[in-house]
């Protein structure tokens, strides 16, 4: 299963029922496609760090879905060309970096586990050496 | 930024995954909006200043962070 991070930025001028509206829209669009919402988050409205089409504030919503092909984010992000009211988007695969998080941490956990102990008792040992020397 | 010792924050922190959404921990690394801060004035280690610079790119094109100094 991949996993996919949707940001869009839509246009400051929509009314909050717009915006839930559009909300709907992309996820009826994924689950079109077989992609599995798996979190909404709306951020609200948000000062742009410079304008974009002349607007200095967006509305960030966060889409994270779940699907087994990249066909409901082809598709999103074709609509998301067309519409007016979306001045910024950005998708990213997320699953493998996660993935690879994961593996960094458990691979530091098993190391806490078992090696540090003996690796302090060698430390010892050397120190007790050195004094005798 | 002068610093006597240098370390990896993100190192010490046991950061696996920058995200860029987190805005809070990227403004220390592009000062008033300008370019990045290079590895070796901000100590951070090459695997993560890799992951930083992505976050900072990903960031800027939401308009998040800016392109230019303020």
């Amino acid at each position: 299963m991949r996993r996919y991070e949707v940001a869009v930025v839509l246009a400051p001028t929509l009314t909050e029922e717009e915006v839930d509206q559009s909300i709907e829209t992309f996820q009826k669009i994924a689950e079109e496609k077989q992609a599995q919402v798996a979190d909404v988050d709306n951020w609200g409205k948000r000062k742009l760090a410079y304008p974009i089409n002349k607007y200095t504030e967006g509305i960030y919503v966060i889409l994270t879905l779940e699907e087994p092909a990249a066909e409901s984010v082809a598709e999103l992000e074709r609509r998301f060309k067309v519409m007016e009211s979306v001045i910024r988007f950005l998708t990213i695969r997320v699953d493998l970096d996660l993935k690879r998080a994961e593996k960094f941490k458990s691979r530091r956990q098993s190391k806490k586990r078992s090696p540090t102990s003996t690796g302090e008792t060698d430390k010892i040992q050397t120190k007790s050496v050195a004094v005798e020397d | 930024m002068v610093r006597r010792r240098r370390y990896c924050k993100f190192c010490s922190d046991k950061v696996d995954y920058i995200d860029y959404k987190d805005v809070r921990t990227l403004t220390p690394y592009v000062p008033e909006g300008s370019k990045m801060t290079p590895r070796r004035l901000s100590g951070v280690c090459s695997s993560h200043q890799r992951k930083l610079s992505r976050a900072i790119k990903r960031a800027r094109h939401l308009a998040l962070l800016s392109y230019i100094p303020d």
